[in-house]
């Protein structure tokens, strides 16, 4: 196959491109710009936009031996993640850009621009794993449960899903680190990236306040009675405890948590850890990554609601709109905005945005 | 296969520039040194600098080797700016290569200089009549002007002689990378002040570059150390590079007319082409008078960094625009001053015909010419409904 393999400049996208011309396919390497200022984003060895990390990325390829182009998708990433992020906060949900980048970006204007151009599908250094069966090609879990990314490609569509290849879910990460290096590539030992790409200084909630505005308002508890100050609803999480700011002691003395964010009234509602309590979730915009699940038919599977969130048992049923999941144990503090993915064993069934909760 | 199209970026090194790299290689000696391998070694440099001198009209003593044509430009900019104190004012072509309109930008952040761009016909050469104006409004200000002799994407020859008529006082830096060893170019007859030369564009090393400037003149240096080249231009005489730039360049001048001919007939042949390979293509380049190899084309609804990746999957290498330091494409200043869109210029391409190209390998780019550009209009479409 006629292969593009997305280059980030890390040490996995770099073993990917390695095995899949070891594999006989044709690659070629592209690294992409996702910030037309690459100072403006993350520096160092932390991200993955820096001219650091493109030249890391050329070097890779060109020991791997592979032609290798930079692709300009800062448009994209700026219209497609980074709005989207900022208004997401802005309506006090809570947003993953990695999902966003993955179903905008790499799995949708690389992958388009790959075909458009005569290639077949696009690889990337992604940790999940990939099964043909009868009933079409299926996302599972990598085998490497630290390093598991089906979370954030539960976003991939059949169609997506089919011009995919992740050539390491079967590996653990430090074995990918050891063959980088039997492969003479110098990434080997590159740090891992973390957080947000494109926050530099990984400080997110300054990262908002600098584009939203830090205007002051209430923090109330479940009565809507005032507790304290804040400076921006945004920069606080669904059930955070620290930093709240709050003089006044809860009656019993146990800590208050973050249970709501209403950004048109810009108020924080706290409370106790048992008001977090969720057990039904509703998500909307649903996407099958793979065969779609019968309308309306109650299924037992489990849901996962972050990136390294632990898979929770329960019953689901899909409406055609919408993902209704019931959770066989109570999860504390889940905030609409966020990735819900439906697993079948290891199997990723398909995601949904959390809209609401009960 | 290789079709090597990029000769405006760097061309081949030539069998006399290697032989004389290669003999001086093996010669010890600094050329500053006074003992005798020094002295042999000094000789080497002069006689190369001599020979430079002749072949482009100057006198030795005007040659000032620099590491590249982006020192020599800098030297220049720099250099008039500093050693014109009461004048802050730089006048440029708005085309220049951004080996000047970075240096001038730099010291427009940080030494309060004014940049004046002086805007382009679309003959492609620089609008006279606003450089007129502007030496008669602004002249006691102006600490230097600085034109390119030849567009390095369009191959338009500007009117150096009449900047040169126009400037009076004012001193004249012209870039001449890309016209010597191509086109006719002679320092003292087109009376500028200094001019930039490069090795690695006549079939010369790279890393070896001149600054033509007149006698008696100083300029405020950029790089301060053993005093050599003038004491404008301090380090270590590179030698081997020297003598392989001067017989590189001997090696273009002699041949230069014939290559000229033979560069211009490739040109036409390939324009005449591609018009037939591809319908709506529209030519950018100028084609009289202008360097001989130049073609710059347009592809409705492309992006150039398509068509480029899909040219070298068929061995073919062009170029377009420049990149940024993270080596992102960005859309080419030169089209946007000829007035071209944005969208335009991105779907640009720089094709730089050289003395090793043939007709059979122009026959190979224009029978893949239809099929590049419509993977690069799928690509474009696709990506575009996002």
């Amino acid at each position: 196959m006629k292969l593009i393999a997305a280059m980030s400049g890390g040490v996995d996208s770099a073993v990917a491109a390695a095995r899949a011309v070891e594999a006989g396919h044709e690659v070629i390497g592209v690294h992409l710009a996702l910030s037309s200022n690459p100072q403006k984003y993350r520096s160092g060895a932390r991200g993955c936009c820096t001219i650091e990390d493109s030249h890391d990325a050329r070097r890779a390829a060109d020991v791997i031996g592979i032609p290798f182009y930079i692709w300009d998708m800062a448009e994209e990433f700026h219209d497609g993640v980074v709005e989207n992020f900022l208004s997401e906060y802005a309506d006090g949900r809570t947003p993953n850009p990695c999902l966003r980048c993955n179903e905008k970006i790499k799995f949708a204007a690389v992958l388009d621009r790959a075909k458009g151009l005569g290639f077949d599908g696009v690889i990337t250094g992604h940790y999940a794993q990939m099964q043909e069966t009868t009933l079409g090609r299926v996302m599972h879990r990598a085998v490497d449960p630290g390093k598991d990314q089906s979370y954030v490609l539960a976003v991939l569509n059949t169609e997506q899903l089919a011009g995919a290849h992740f050539p390491l879910g079967d590996t653990v990460k430090d074995n990918v680190r050891i063959e980088a290096k039997r492969r003479g590539l110098y990434v080997a030992n590159k740090p891992d990236s973390h957080d947000i790409c494109f926050v530099p200084s990984g400080d997110n909630a300054g990262w908002l306040r600098d584009r939203l505005g830090s205007e002051v308002g209430s923090i109330v508890d479940e009565d809507g009675k005032k507790l304290g100050e804040h400076k921006g609803a945004y920069t606080y999480t669904i059930g955070q405890r620290r930093g709240l700011g709050i003089t006044v002691p809860a009656a019993g003395g146990e800590p208050r948590y973050v249970l709501k964010i209403e950004p048109k009234t810009n108020t924080v509602v706290v409370g106790s850890h048992e008001a977090l309590a969720v057990t039904k979730i509703v998500g909307d915009q649903p996407i099958w990554c793979g065969p779609e699940p019968t309308l309306n038919i109650e299924y037992r599977g489990f849901a996962q609601v972050r990136a390294h969130g632990s898979p929770l048992a329960c019953k689901y049923v899909q409406t055609g709109t919408e993902i209704k999941v019931d959770l066989d144990e109570p999860l504390f503090g889940l905030a609409a905005g966020q990735g819900l993915v439906i697993y079948d064993g290891d199997r990723v069934v398909g995601s949904a945005t959390v809209a609401r909760t009960e | 296969m290789t079709i090597y199209l990029d000769h405006a970026a760097t061309a081949p090194i030539n069998d006399a520039a290697i032989d004389a790299l290669n003999t001086q290689m093996r010669k010890v000696g600094n050329a500053s040194s006074v003992h005798n391998p020094g002295r042999a070694v000094r000789k080497d440099v002069e006689d190369a600098r001599h020979k430079l001198s002749e072949l482009v009209g100057a006198n030795p003593s005007e040659i000032i080797f620099t590491g590249s044509g982006t020192e020599a430009n800098n030297l220049a900019i720099k250099g008039f700016f500093w050693q014109a104190p009461k004048r802050n004012v730089i006048v440029t072509s708005a085309f220049e290569h951004h080996a000047i309109l970075d240096p001038v930008q730099w010291l427009v952040e940080h030494e309060g200089a004014e940049q004046i761009l002086i805007p382009i016909t679309k003959a492609g050469v620089i609008d006279l009549d606003f450089l007129g104006n502007i030496v008669a409004t602004r002249g006691s200000d102006i600490a230097v002007i600085s034109v390119m002799h030849s567009n390095n994407e369009l191959g338009s020859i500007q009117p150096i002689a009449e900047v040169v008529r126009i400037a009076g006082d004012i001193p004249v830096h012209t870039d001449a990378v890309q016209s010597f060893g191509k086109v006719e170019f002679d320092f003292a007859a087109l009376g500028v002040t200094a001019a930039t030369i490069s090795a690695h564009k006549v079939g010369g090393p790279l890393g070896i570059a001149t600054l033509i400037l007149q006698r008696g003149l100083d300029l405020t240096p950029i790089l301060h150390g053993g005093g050599q080249e003038r004491e404008i231009r301090s380090g270590t005489l590179n030698a081997p590079s020297i003598v392989a730039f001067a017989a590189a360049a001997e090696y273009a001048i002699t041949n230069m007319k014939a290559n000229f001919a033979k560069i211009r007939e490739l040109r036409d042949y390939f324009i005449a082409g591609l018009k037939s390979a591809v319908s709506d293509v529209s030519i950018n380049s100028i084609l009289d008078p202008a360097l001989p190899g130049i073609v710059n084309a347009t592809f409705p609804g492309t992006e150039s960094d398509a068509l480029l990746l899909l040219l070298d999957t068929e061995g073919i290498s062009a170029s377009a625009g420049s990149a940024c330091s993270a080596g992102v494409p960005r859309p080419s200043h030169v089209l946007v001053a000829l007035g071209l869109s944005e969208s335009d210029a991105d779907a640009s391409l720089r094709i730089s015909i050289g003395t090793t190209n043939t007709k059979a390998e122009i026959d190979q780019v224009l029978a893949v010419m239809p099929s590049v550009v419509e993977r690069a209009r799928n690509a474009f479409v696709v990506s575009g409904l996002d």
